[in-house]
């Protein structure tokens, strides 16, 4: 039993009211792994992730979190059974400070001191974040958010983190930094199931990898595997540099 | 000479008096906005009963036209359970006619507050009738302690006590707002309202408090007004919803601060007016500041737009 899933998706179709967005998903998440979910635009990769929070209607199939059933569970019962996200587009609170951002990650915990050391281990993270402490979200760069919204969720302690498209509106240089926090993050311990457009930089520190396309998993493989599929370079992987449209935006 | 140094400060006080009570109506408007982004026409309502309440407690606490325990015992409980009165009656409202309607289109929310706010007046027309209770204030306040000498001005003991109330219970909500978790999830919820349950705030019992906080707030401007201009009917929500309204305009919607410096600058801007046109003005002012602060500053005065979530 010791190979229980963290998350598993068995045969889910997902809906925005009647419109049929994920078509029989079926993956799973094993503790301690790094996963990813690659796919274009419009594929369903943070539909993915909104189904599992509960935000989205699932008409057919289970998800389940650490063996427990959690469909149509309200979005909080699922961030209190370890569930946390770093979100698209980072949604941090714009008018809040960077400190009261990162107490809020931890905001379903109790133990005060401990909050407390984790908030400086963030900061030794990322050192800028602390230079940014009394700073308002808003006024922090792209990067510098990025890095709060993976501190903040962090602070949950979460069973498993979700990061949808980390790599989004930054700098090749930032994406190298943000995806070797991510793996340092991950060889800590800490389970992450990553949706991501930049399939070449996912790969290359994912164990797993998931492909999707309108909605159905079409591809699943070792990382490793899928970096030398035909198919996979053709479609998604195309310049070896790593970089795609997204980040010329 | 004589108008600089008698007349305004005189109504530099009286300014601050109102000022502080629409500042407490505006709050309610500017929290519900804030997180629902829907204007509640019922917190006028809200208040109305606050100051029947009011007018409840020390009828109850009076026998012929005197009360029966320590003046400032009765006046504090007069606020006391209008605040509780007018927090059950906007938790009501919030949970039967807003919470159904969280999915729907903002106009039907909008309706059911026009519709609540009828439901209401009506209720209390109903029966409490359409006549003015009036507040028997001479048997709170002694005849000797009425009027308090300031320097050149010269202050009622009742404004006396609004002022202190009003900006002791705004500067208990800025530090709740503020230093509290649940004042931090209250931003949060305002500020990203998704974003918000994904920490892990449950986001309805955010709303039910926002709601308490603001009618009792409410409820306690009712009770305030009832004391300082000596009556209540079914009718007071209207007015007083209005100027709070614009007072939460005025300083920027959805803003808390903006809220109490708007309610502060409205009352005082309408009592200058007073001073310098005539008084049948004053109502004016209030909704030419309104008009002026719609074109050429929809956001208010601390109002800073939050770039819109996706
Ligand atoms: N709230 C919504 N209501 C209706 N349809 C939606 C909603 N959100 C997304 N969709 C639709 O669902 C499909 C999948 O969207 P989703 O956001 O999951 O894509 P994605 O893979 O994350 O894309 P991207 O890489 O651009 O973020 C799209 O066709 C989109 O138009
Ligand atoms: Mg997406």
């Amino acid at each position: 039993m010791e190979r229980e899933p963290v998350l598993k998706f068995e045969h889910i179709d997902a809906y925005y009211g009647s419109i049929q967005v994920l078509y029989d998903i079926n993956f799973e998440v094993y503790p301690g792994e790094l996963v990813c979910l690659l796919g274009g635009n419009a594929s369903g990769k943070s539909t993915t992730l909104k189904t599992i929070l509960g935000v989205c209607k699932i008409k057919n199939g289970s998800i389940y979190l650490k063996g427990e059933r959690v469909n149509g569970k309200p979005t909080k019962e699922i961030i209190e059974r370890g569930v946390a996200i770093v979100p698209e587009n980072r949604r941090i609170f714009p008018k809040m400070t960077v400190l009261e951002n990162l107490e809020l990650g931890a905001y379903l915990r109790t133990d005060k001191e401990a909050v407390k050391r984790e908030i400086e281990n963030i900061f030794d993270l990322f050192p800028i974040l602390r230079k940014r402490a009394n700073q308002m979200g808003v006024t922090l760069s792209g990067g510098e958010q990025q890095m709060l919204a993976m501190g903040r969720a962090l602070l949950s302690r979460p069973e498993i983190l979700l990061m949808d498209e980390p790599s989004m509106g930054l700098s090749p240089m930032l994406v190298d930094q943000q995806f070797e926090i991510i793996q340092e993050v991950n060889r800590r311990g800490t389970t992450i199931f990553m949706v991501e457009q930049n399939a070449s930089m996912a790969l290359s520190i994912a164990d797993r990898g998931y492909v999707l396309q309108t909605g159905s998993i079409v591809l699943h493989d070792t990382a490793q595997a899928l970096l030398e599929n035909e198919m996979m370079k053709k479609a998604y992987l195309g310049g070896q540099d790593g970089e795609d449209e997204e980040d010329e935006i | 000479m004589d108008l600089f140094l008698k007349e305004l400060p005189q109504q530099l006080v009286n300014g601050l008096t109102l000022g502080g009570v629409y500042a407490l109506i505006a709050i309610g408007y500017t929290m519900v906005y804030g997180i629902l982004g829907m204007l509640n026409f019922a917190h006028g309502e809200i208040y109305m009963i606050g100051g029947f309440t009011g007018w409840w407690v020390l009828h109850l606490l009076s026998r012929n036209h005197h009360v029966v325990m320590n003046a400032a015992a009765v006046i504090a409980l007069m606020i006391i359970i209008a605040m509780g009165v007018s927090a059950f009656v906007g938790v009501l409202t919030e949970r039967f006619a807003y919470r159904p309607l969280r999915n729907a289109p903002r106009i039907n929310l909008l309706l059911s507050a026009l519709g609540v706010s009828i439901f209401l007046q009506n209720l209390v027309l109903n029966y409490q009738g359409a006549k003015a209770r009036v507040f028997y204030v001479h048997s709170l306040i002694p005849e000797s302690v009425r009027l308090i000498h300031l320097g050149p001005v010269v202050i009622t003991l009742t404004r006396l006590i609004v002022i202190v109330v009003t900006f002791f219970l705004m500067a208990l909500l800025s530090v709740m707002i503020k230093r509290t978790k649940a004042g931090k999830a209250m931003r949060a919820t305002a500020q990203d309202l998704e974003m918000a349950t994904f920490v892990g705030i449950d986001v309805d019992r955010i709303i039910v408090l926002v709601f308490i906080i603001g009618s009792a707030l409410g409820g306690a401007a009712g009770t305030l007004v009832g004391l300082l201009f000596t009556q209540v009917d079914y009718y007071v929500g209207f007015q007083a919803g209005l100027k709070g309204f614009t007072a939460a305009v005025l300083g920027g919607i959805g803003s808390i601060p903006g809220a109490m410096l708007g309610g502060v600058l409205l009352g005082v801007a309408e009592s200058l007016a007073v001073t310098f046109l005539p008084a049948a003005y004053k109502d004016v002012v209030a909704f030419a500041i309104l008009i002026i602060i719609l074109i050429i500053k929809p956001t208010g005065l601390v109002g800073e737009r939050v770039p819109e979530k996706v």
